[in-house]
């Protein structure tokens, strides 16, 4: 099988759509006959990156590839970086403003809940420019 | 637990979902973060929450979450009714806080995370 492509791109400006493209990628996957337990891994994984690409960075893009062995996705945004990533990764650790932490998010657990969901979680970073996220859930 | 048992306990309203009230359900996460919920994977779990935001459904979505209750009389707009329609979700509406809310769930058998 070919892999499966998907690309979505993610309005900053709305906090209320924010998990929109997630919620397409679970419904492709379950489509695609997945497993409940990898459909929920990659769906949370997302929508976790997808909530900071919004809160952080003003949206960005999602393109996911699908084949039977895995499912990989790059969340890309120009946002202002990640200044320390190591930081970053430690629960707990958040630069969410007051509003966000309202909506029940800003907890500091974002990048921690992708890389306990993900089989592989690769951090590309430059402060000014933006983020690249790299997820992987292999189909196990 | 079937769901149409928690509307009893927690002499719910039911909000949208009265369909699917026969569901059978396992586990309890009273929570209003988020990102703490989205740590906490269980099947057939239900969301005791306060929050009132369309990434309360999105989140109990992603996580495959049967219910959704609102403590304290809180009450969810259209669109989110909407969006736990399309994605399957019971939502009940009950005047208990949360505190007392999780309480009474226990004291009827429901479990947390831990299934203690």
């Amino acid at each position: 099988m070919d892999a499966v492509t998907l690309h979505y791109d993610v309005s900053g400006n709305d906090f209320t759509c924010a998990g929109e493209a997630s919620r397409k990628i679970k419904k492709t996957l379950k489509t695609l006959g997945f497993s409940p337990e990898i459909i929920r891994n990659v769906a949370i994984a997302v929508y976790e990156a997808e909530i900071n690409m919004v809160v952080h960075a003003n949206g960005g893009t999602i393109d996911a590839s699908v084949t039977p062995e895995q499912i990989d996705v790059v969340l890309k945004d120009t946002g202002p970086g990640i200044p320390n990533i190591e930081l970053a990764m430690q629960e707990g650790w958040s630069t969410a403003p007051e509003n966000v932490r309202q909506l029940g998010f800003g907890a500091g657990m974002g990048l921690p809940n992708i890389k306990k969901y993900s089989d592989a979680l690769r951090v590309e970073s430059e402060v000014g420019k933006g983020t690249t996220i790299y997820i992987t859930v292999i189909n196990k | 637990m079937k769901i149409s048992e928690i509307v009893k306990i927690l002499d719910a309203d039911v909000i949208t979902g009265a369909d699917s009230l026969d569901r059978d359900v396992r586990t309890v996460c009273g929570s209003d973060l988020m990102s703490d919920v989205l740590a906490f994977v269980k099947e057939q779990a239900v969301l005791l929450t306060g929050l009132v935001n369309a990434q309360v459904i999105r989140t109990a979505e992603m996580m495959d979450m049967q219910c959704i209750v609102f403590v304290r009389g809180k009450k969810p707009n259209l669109d989110m009714i909407e969006l736990a329609n399309d994605a399957d979700i019971v939502l009940l509406g009950t005047q208990f806080e949360m505190f007392t809310a999780c309480g009474r769930l226990y004291a009827g058998g429901m479990k947390g995370r831990s299934g203690r």
